[in-house]
C-alpha cells in the first residue's frame, strides 16, 4: 500500500474502479464511432463527387465505407464483451488491489480500442477517398489501392486484439 | 556542478523554457522583413502580420479536414480533368479536312451538347466560343457549390480575365470601335455588371473613378492611377501592372491558405511571374519603355527574383535575355531550344513548360491548385482547339503541329 503522504497516488488509489472501467467502456465505443465517422465523410464526400462523372464507381467503392463502418462495429463488439466483465464487489473490497487492478484492465482496453479504431478510421477513410478518385479515372487502380485499405483497416483489429487479451485480465475480488 | 544542469533544472525549469522556445520560433524571418519592406500602406503591414501566424499551419495533415468543405468539388474537378482532350483527340481532329468534320469529331467529346445546336456553315469564332461556355458552365457550377476560401480562390483565377477585358475595351475605345462589338469579343469569365461604361473614360483617374473602383480589381489600382491620357503604350504599360500587382495578391492569399495549396500555387504563381518577365522584356526590347519602368513590372517573387530581374531590366536583345536565363536550371531548358531566336517557338516552349507544371498540381490530393490547373489546362485546350481549326479552315494542316500543345 503507497504511503498516505503522497498526494497523487493517495488521489488516484482513492478514485473507484467502477469509474476507471466505466469511462473505458465510454472511450472504447465513442472514439471508435468517431474514427469512422470521420472515415465515412471523407471517403464519401470524394465518392459522390467522383460519382458525377463515373458512375460507375459508387457500388465497388462502397466497400471502402464498409471498411470504416467496421470499425465502428469493432467498437460496440469490444464495450459489450467490457460490460459483461463490470461486476459488483463489496464495498470492503473497492479499494482492494484486485479491484484496482481489474478497473485499469477494463479502462486500459477501452483506451486502447477506442484509439486504435480513431487511427485505424481515419487511414481507412483517406485511403478510400484516393480510391475512389482513382477508380474514376483508371478501373484498374481499385484492386490495388483496395490492397492498402486491407492493410489499413488491420489496424484496428490490432487494437480490438489487444484489448480482449487486456480485458481478460479483469477479474474482480470474488465475494467470499 | 557546471555541465549537470540537465539532470534537474526541467524540474522547474523545462515546461518554461519550452514555451519560450516556442515563441522564439514565431520570430519574424528575413523573408517576413523582404515581404514587410515592400507593403506599400500601413493596411499592407497589418495584413503581412496577421498572416505571419497562420502560415504556420502543419502541411501533411489537410487530409483529415480538407474534404468536409472541399471533397466534394474536388472529385467534380477530377472528374472534369479526365475529360480533356488527349494526344489521340487532337491526332483525329487535324486530320478534318474541314470545320464540319471538327465539329463532327468533337460531338463525340464532352463538347458534343454545346456544338450541336450549331448552324452550318460554321466559325471558328463559334466553335472557340461554345467551348469556352462549356467552361465557365462548369466554373459557374463549381463557383456556386464552394464555401471559403475555396470561393475566393475560385474568383482569383478569373481575374486574369478581368484585366484583359478592361485593357480590350479601353484600347477598342481608343480606335473608335462599337461598344457592344466589343463586349462580344470578352472573354466570359471575367465580365462584370459595370463593364460597359468602361468606354466612357477619357483618362486612368475617370476608369477609375467610374468603373473600376466598385470591382475586385481596385486594389490592384493604387500603382498606375495617373492624369496622363490614355494611349497604346500606357495602356500596355497598365495592364502589366494591374497583372502583376494581381499575380501578388494572388501569391499572398496561397501563401496565407498555407499547407498543399501553398506550395503547388507558388511553384505555378512562379513560373507565370517569370514568363510574363520574359514576356515583357523581349516585347519592349527597343521600345521606349527605360529600364526601371521594366523593372517596375516585374513581380517580386519567383524564381528569378530579385537578381535576374537586375539582369533582365538592362538586356538590350534576345541573345541577352538567353544568357541571363539560361543560368537558371528549370528555363535552361527551354531557351537552349531557342537557337535562331523565333518567338513562336518560346511561346510554344513555355505553354509546354506550363502545362507539364499543372498536370503535376493533380498529383497530389487535399489541396485547391486542381482548380487552378484545370481552368488553365481547359484554356490551352480551348487555344489548341483554335489553332487546329484556324489551319483547318486556312488549309494549312501542315502547320498544325506548330502550336498544339499536347496534354496527355
Amino acid at each position: 500500500m503507497v504511503g498516505s503522504s503522497s498526494s497523487w497516488s493517495a488521489a488516484l488509489v482513492h478514485i473507484s474502479p467502477y469509474t476507471f472501467a466505466a469511462i473505458g467502456i465510454a472511450i472504447s465505443i465513442g472514439v471508435s464511432v468517431l474514427g469512422a465517422a470521420w472515415g465515412i465523410y471523407i471517403t464519401g464526400s470524394s465518392l459522390i463527387g467522383a460519382a458525377v462523372k463515373a458512375p460507375r464507381i459508387t457500388s465497388k467503392n462502397l466497400i471502402s465505407v464498409i471498411f470504416c463502418e467496421a470499425v465502428a462495429i469493432y467498437g460496440v463488439i469490444v464495450a459489450i464483451i467490457l460490460q459483461t466483465k463490470l461486476e459488483s464487489v463489496p464495498s470492503s473490497k473497492i479499494y482492494d488491489p484486485e479491484s484496482l487492478r481489474a478497473g485499469y484492465a477494463i479502462f486500459a482496453s477501452g483506451i486502447i480500442v477506442g484509439f486504435a479504431n480513431l487511427v485505424c478510421g481515419l487511414c481507412v477513410g483517406i485511403i478510400g477517398s484516393s480510391c475512389a478518385l482513382s477508380d474514376a479515372q483508371n478501373s484498374s487502380l481499385f484492386v490495388k489501392i483496395l490492397v492498402i485499405e486491407i492493410f489499413g483497416s488491420a489496424l484496428g483489429l490490432f487494437g480490438v486484439i489487444v484489448g480482449i487479451i487486456m480485458s481478460a485480465q479483469a477479474t474482480w475480488p470474488s465475494k467470499g | 556542478m557546471y555541465g549537470f544542469e540537465a539532470l534537474t533544472f526541467n524540474i522547474h525549469g523545462g515546461f518554461l523554457e519550452a514555451i519560450v522556445r516556442g515563441h522564439r520560433s514565431g520570430l519574424l524571418t528575413a523573408a517576413d522583413y523582404n515581404n514587410l519592406s515592400q507593403c506599400e500602406t500601413l493596411e499592407d503591414i497589418k495584413m503581412h502580420l496577421s498572416a505571419t501566424e497562420s502560415v504556420k499551419k502543419m502541411y501533411g495533415f489537410e487530409a483529415l479536414t480538407f474534404n468536409i468543405h472541399g471533397g466534394f468539388l474536388e472529385a467534380i474537378v477530377r472528374g472534369h480533368r479526365s475529360g480533356l482532350l488527349t494526344a489521340a483527340d487532337y491526332n483525329n481532329l487535324s486530320q478534318c479536312e474541314t470545320l464540319e468534320d471538327i465539329k463532327m469529331h468533337l460531338s463525340a467529346t464532352e463538347y458534343g451538347p454545346y456544338l450541336q445546336n450549331e448552324p452550318s456553315p460554321l466559325h471558328t469564332t463559334t466553335i472557340v466560343e461554345k467551348c469556352t461556355l462549356k467552361l465557365v458552365d462548369e466554373y459557374k457550377q463549381m463557383l456556386c457549390q464552394a464555401t471559403e476560401p475555396l470561393s475566393t480562390f475560385l474568383e482569383y483565377i478569373t481575374y486574369g480575365h478581368m484585366i484583359d477585358n478592361v485593357v480590350l475595351i479601353v484600347t477598342g475605345t481608343l480606335h473608335e470601335r462599337d461598344v457592344h462589338e466589343l463586349l462580344e469579343k470578352c472573354h466570359p469569365l471575367g465580365m462584370f455588371d459595370s463593364i460597359a461604361t468602361l468606354a466612357v473614360a477619357q483618362n486612368m483617374r475617370e476608369l477609375y473613378r467610374l468603373v473600376l473602383v466598385d470591382t475586385p480589381l481596385a486594389p490592384y489600382f493604387s500603382e498606375c492611377i495617373t492624369s496622363e491620357d490614355l494611349d497604346d503604350m500606357n495602356i500596355e504599360i497598365m495592364r502589366n501592372t494591374l497583372y502583376k500587382a494581381y499575380l501578388e495578391d494572388f501569391y499572398r492569399f496561397c501563401q496565407k491558405i498555407g499547407g498543399a495549396t501553398a506550395e503547388i500555387m507558388s511553384d505555378i504563381l512562379a513560373f507565370e511571374a517569370d514568363r510574363r518577365a520574359v514576356n515583357i522584356t523581349i516585347n519592349s526590347i527597343g521600345t521606349e519603355l527605360t529600364r526601371d519602368d521594366r523593372r517596375k513590372l516585374y513581380s517580386n517573387f519567383g524564381l528569378l527574383y530579385p537578381y535576374g530581374h537586375e539582369e533582365l531590366a538592362i538586356s538590350e536583345d534576345i541573345d541577352q535575355v538567353r544568357a541571363v536565363m539560361e543560368k537558371y536550371p528549370p528555363y535552361q531548358s527551354i531557351f537552349s531550344k531557342l537557337s535562331y531566336g523565333e518567338s513562336q517557338i518560346l511561346d510554344k516552349a513555355f505553354y509546354e513548360e506550363e502545362v507539364k507544371r499543372l498536370c503535376l498540381a493533380f498529383e497530389q490530393q487535399f489541396h485547391y491548385g486542381v482548380f487552378f490547373a484545370y481552368m488553365r489546362l481547359r484554356e490551352q485546350e480551348i487555344r489548341n482547339l483554335m489553332w487546329i481549326s484556324e489551319c483547318v479552315a486556312q488549309n494549312q494542316k501542315s502547320r498544325v503541329h506548330d502550336s498544339v500543345v499536347f496534354i496527355f
